[in-house]
């Protein structure tokens, strides 16, 4: 293998281990710790009147039965609201095991431990709990009604309402020559990986520390929540996040009540404890995303062009705001994408109901956000009858007027300004690769044959790389291999890979010499975590500028050794040598193996290799120290970034789609991304990640919905009636990309991690809308909807097209 | 999701097993495929106090094609029926079918006879078994029965079989005469369940004129609803013949109910179109026949 591979496709190196079956998850470590399973609850909304364990007691293998009450400390206290924000004036987090009321179906109230799974669902079937019913709230129209509450002290079910604005927009849509208003409606989906959560800890008294394995986005953070939590100190407690079966941002919230229970019941009962999530529990004990109600407004010229725009947004969070309002604030801003919107003025409402609590989904409130807009879009267009492709051009920002700064505030709390992006020239390259131009001569040819096909377009700008910081620590190891560590987490984004190039990169050494470890508090401390497309940016920055200093001090190492000037010096497939000479020249190279050697003097030799390093191993200058002032033994350092602000990504996605006359299915011909993350650290993984982001795209569009009852049940929490899009559902996906650097950071590169499922439902709502003949505004679509919707919606030209 | 406590037997002849049944009636439930019960297992909907696993049955693992019938042992995977080139030569419609059931990993467990005995008014050789007028052969420890298919489905997952009884094979008859027939279905996704799914049988004259059409549903009412639509087409030639007439009869006979997944409006819009298509489809077929 060659050192060059930063910005190639080269196969992901976890693969080979993770294919094969040799993966380590959650549930494949701690076979003999005792299991844990929960009583949770099975109304929406009621307050606990008494908790019955008699018929428990007794159980062959049952070790403990938990309810509130056990939870002393600060294990009982609420859990934590991980965003504060002055506009969430109403934030309510539950407990870890419920104390007094329950207010989604799902919520945990009872922790049983037992000698293993079955045992304690066993013990969890008789275990009686009483309940004083309270009338659910249901749906985000319910919530918004206020006549009943979720939580008593919080009127209206408003936890926060925020308002962002520029310019005067309603005056600006008054004096506007065209004005439109859209009701928009999007359902509730979810991360749903295909591993659910899951902990396991284990509590070594004699060292009086803490080992939890979660299957998390945020390990550093999770062992600062548990010290916090169960009162020890953070440096005796680890955690360490194992193969992760998927997270799309569910797992980034923590700590969640069972990441909590396990380890104190780990630490009380002196045993390991272990608890692996099942898919029902799922889906009623995890977060949801996407429920929002939208109203917009907008005024335009008779180009098109947009003079103001008003948005108001009903954002359904569920039970409680742990990851305060995050999703919200995002659809409110980045709902903007490539677009100048004129004046502009966005309020939400944030709004709780009895169902599970909404947290950050892949997308992130950028996919409702997207739906508006381009919805909107898409309203002008056919108001003024101009081509879609039009009306969205002359709304775009223009590459010379970048960095563009909407005068809004973004989701890290700092202005909401573009870096850079040339969304004219990804509209161009979409319209060639999808065609768009011949589509009319296709759909004639397609309506003689009697089918109905459909075209639509959708336009995103994702913030990415959002910070504080990311680390990342480098070491050459005295064999020449490197290894490699940050603290953020990976799910299955190939990052091992991906940083390896960037570390292969800097250090000019084989990628496959390079190992890296992520997630680990045992190897780096100092993390935020992997959420927001931000790790390729964060810690891919963060990890270049740790092996530019190992590369620095490599040379200077290896200038003395070769008595050469360190800037003569290369590194070319781990051998440092005089820049442009051959590896062989006598005298004029080095392995950095040996440099690695030479960095840290010995007193004994533990090898031959390692004689070099020892006091008579060579000629030395007595006037200095072995190790120089100001450096440290060993070729190792540290390195972080912390970037001023977000960096934006962009795409635009087209799709054509038939819809059959008879019976409604809707068939997704030909999908088409344009897609700009500035420079490609490995192009087969961003290609990757944007399938991975249309499967759940499409997902969100045509299958996925939470399907709640009045009384607040979850009709499908399986994956029988919840319908994740097989891959017989997924389109083929065809891609073009841009690179157009970040200006923010040394690699140039933006995230690329949500792109994909960004503008799903806009897109394919577009297509829909153009073989049918009316507008969509409400998604997901089923066939049994679309049927619906012929036989009531007002078609927007004469005749269906 | 583990499930509740249970007694495993797991006999090696039919009548060893049958044996159990009888001796742990009415607590018993038998193991084939398990691809319906080990999910009502784990999710405890269903905790039966034995299991009776029939997988060392090997003698019930066999398909059996004749020229008037196809008879599938209760070992039979759906692959093995749907890979049998000899059922499919005198019977095209399992295959056809089963191509809809799930997908390839769940065909390589699941047994046909054991969709049938489950009676899932979604499964689509419940409907098949219907539609040809088929038999489902019973054995218990005392005595051994026949009974067709109208007999044997009694309500959605429920059945004439006792709880002593193990369903040992069914029968599939092959139409007689001048036929054709179709098995077609929408559904949410690849290989769910449908949100309406239709076979139909047309059977032609010797001057290919319609004699016979029927056709069967799944997803469309509490077990399989055959309908004979007979009387819309009767006598036309079978490409002149008004199918759509046909569909609208079949439509206007059935009484679906909505679920999360469809509207009952749309599965009867559904079951006309399919049901429509499905009987041109059929004729052709039958025409194709060589006399």
């Amino acid at each position: 293998m060659t050192t060059k591979t930063f910005g190639e496709p080269i196969a992901r190196l976890e693969d080979p281990r993770l294919l094969t079956g040799q993966g380590r998850f959650l549930d494949d470590i701690g076979h003999r710790a005792l299991a844990a399973a929960f009583v949770r609850s099975p109304h929406a909304h009621a307050r606990i009147t008494g908790i019955d364990v008699t018929d428990a007691i007794g159980v062959d293998g049952l070790v403990a039965v938990y309810t509130h009450e056990d939870l002393d400390g600060r294990a009982g206290e609420p859990l934590p609201l991980l965003i504060p924000h002055e506009a969430l004036t109403h934030g309510r987090t539950g407990y870890a095991l419920a104390k007094d009321e329950v207010n989604h179906v799902g919520e945990p109230i009872v922790m049983v431990v037992a000698t293993d799974r079955y045992v304690a669902e066993d013990v969890c079937a008789r275990i009686g709990v009483d309940y004083e019913f309270l009338p659910p709230v249901v749906g985000i129209e319910a919530a918004r009604d206020g006549d009943l509450l979720v939580h008593d002290d919080v009127p209206g079910n408003v936890a926060a309402r925020m308002v962002q604005s520029r310019g005067d927009a309603a005056a600006a849509i008054d004096a506007a020559p065209h004005v439109l208003e859209l009701d928009l409606d999007i359902e509730r989906s979810a991360s749903t990986p295909l591993e659910g959560k899951g902990v396991h800890a284990r509590w070594d008294a004699d060292d009086a520390s803490l080992r939890v394995y979660t299957s998390t986005q945020a390990s550093t953070s999770v062992r600062a929540a548990l010290a916090a939590r169960l009162e020890l100190p953070p440096d005796r407690v680890e955690v360490i996040a194992p193969d992760v079966g998927g997270g799309f941002g569910v797992k980034i919230v923590h700590p969640w009540p069972e990441e909590v229970l396990v380890p104190w019941a780990a630490i009380r009962l002196g045993r390991e404890v272990k608890w692996t999530e099942d898919r029902r529990e799922h889906f009623v004990g995890a977060t949801h995303e996407r429920g929002q109600l939208q109203h917009v407004r907008v005024g335009f010229d008779d180009e098109g062009r947009l003079l103001g725009l008003d948005v108001t947004v009903w954002h359904d969070n569920g039970a409680y705001t742990p990851y305060g309002i995050i999703v919200p604030i995002i659809t409110t801003t980045q709902l903007l994408g490539p677009y100048k919107p004129g004046a502009y003025r966005a309020e939400f409402f944030s709004l709780y109901t009895n169902t599970v609590s909404v947290t950050p989904y892949r997308g992130a409130g950028r996919p409702q956000g997207c739906f508006a807009m381009e919805r909107t879009m898409d309203a002008v267009a056919a108001h003024l009858g101009l081509d879609r492709t039009v009306v969205r051009e002359r709304n775009f920002i223009r590459p010379d007027e970048m960095p563009y700064d909407h005068g809004l505030i973004f989701q890290d709390g700092r202005p909401l300004v573009y870096d850079s992006g040339d969304y004219p020239a990804t509209l161009e390259k979409l319209k060639k690769l999808v065609g768009w131009e011949e589509f009319e001569a296709y759909r004639d040819e397609a309506r003689a044959a009697g089918r109905r096909v459909g075209i639509g377009i959708a336009c995103y700008v994702e913030g990415t790389g959002v910070g504080p910081y990311e680390g990342g620590w480098v070491k050459v190891e005295t064999d020449g291999s490197v290894v490699a560590a940050t603290g953020l987490t990976t799910q299955g984004q190939g990052h091992r890979t991906a940083f390896a190039q960037v570390v292969a990169e800097e250090l000019g050494v084989p990628v496959d010499r390079v190992n890296v470890t992520t997630g680990d508090t045992r190897r780096f401390g100092y993390a935020v975590g992997t959420f927001a497309s931000r790790a390729a940016v964060m810690s891919g920055n963060a990890l270049a500028a740790a092996a530019r200093k190992v590369r620095d001090k490599a040379l200077r190492i290896a200038g003395e050794a070769l008595e050469a000037d360190p800037r003569d010096l290369e590194i070319v497939d781990g051998v440092v040598r005089v820049i442009g000479s051959p590896a062989s020249a006598p005298g004029g190279s080095i392995p950095l193996a040996t440099v690695a050697v030479l960095a840290n003097p010995l007193r004994y030799a533990f090898d031959r290799e390692a004689e070099r390093a020892t006091q008579f191993g060579g000629p030395v200058d007595f006037s200095k120290p072995p190790v120089a002032e100001g450096e440290s033994p060993g070729l190792e350092d540290t390195g972080f970034y912390s970037p001023p602000r977000s960096t934006f990504a962009n795409g635009m996605h087209a799709a054509i789609v038939e819809t059959d006359p008879d019976t409604a299915e809707i068939t997704i011909l030909r999908y088409c991304v344009v897609h700009d993350c500035g420079t490609l650290i490995n192009p087969r993984i961003v290609e990757g990640q944007i399938h991975g982001g249309v499967a759940q795209g499409v997902g969100g569009a045509l299958y996925e919905r939470m399907v709640y009852d009045d009384a607040g049940q979850l009709l499908n929490a399986s994956f029988m009636d919840f319908l994740m899009p097989y891959a017989t559902e997924v389109p083929v996906v065809e891609t073009d990309h841009l690179e157009t650097p970040s200006p923010l950071n040394p690699l140039g590169i933006k995230g690329a991690g949500e792109a994909g499922v960004i503008p799903g439902s806009a897109v394919l709502a577009s297509a829909i809308s153009d073989a049918e003949g009316f507008a969509i505004t409400r998604m997901p679509i089923s066939p049994s909807d679309l049927y619906s919707l012929r036989s009531t919606s007002t078609r927007m030209g004469e005749t269906p097209r | 999701m583990k499930p509740a406590g249970f007694t495993y037997h797991r006999p090696v002849t039919v009548d060893d097993a049958v044996a159990v049944l009888a001796e742990v009636s009415p607590a018993g439930k038998v193991l084939a495929g398990g691809q319906s019960l080990v999910p009502l297992l784990n999710m405890r909907l269903a905790a039966p106090e034995h299991l009776v696993d029939i997988n060392r049955l090997s003698e019930l693992a066999y398909v059996r094609a004749g020229g008037d019938a196809v008879t599938v042992g209760a070992l039979a995977r759906h692959a093995d029926v749907e890979r049998d080139d000899a059922a499919y030569a005198v019977l095209p419609l399992l295959r056809d079918t089963l191509r809809h059931v799930a997908h390839p990993t769940i065909r390589n467990r699941g047994t046909t006879v054991g969709s049938i005995a489950h009676a899932d008014p979604a499964g689509e050789l419940t409907a098949v078994l219907a539609l040809l007028g088929g038999t489902v052969t019973l054995r218990s420890a005392a005595a051994e029965r026949t009974v067709t298919a109208a007999d044997f489905f009694t309500g959605p997952m429920s059945t004439c079989a006792d709880a002593g009884e193990l369903v040992t094979s069914v029968t599939f008859p092959v139409p007689e005469g001048r036929t054709g027939a179709v098995w077609t279905e929408v559904a949410r996704r690849h290989g769910d369940y449908a949100v309406c799914g239709t076979g139909t049988v047309v059977t032609l004259d010797d001057d290919l004129r319609v004699a016979g059409a029927r056709a069967a549903f799944v997803s469309m009412g509490p077990e399989p609803v055959v309908l004979d639509v007979t009387d819309a087409v009767a006598g036309a030639t079978h490409d002149t013949a008004d199918w759509a007439a046909a569909g609208r009869l079949a439509a206007g006979r059935l009484d679906p109910e909505d679920d999360i997944h469809a509207t009952a409006d749309y599965r009867t819009h559904l079951a006309e179109v399919l049901t429509t298509r499905a009987l041109r489809d059929a004729a052709r077929r039958a025409a194709e026949v060589a006399p």
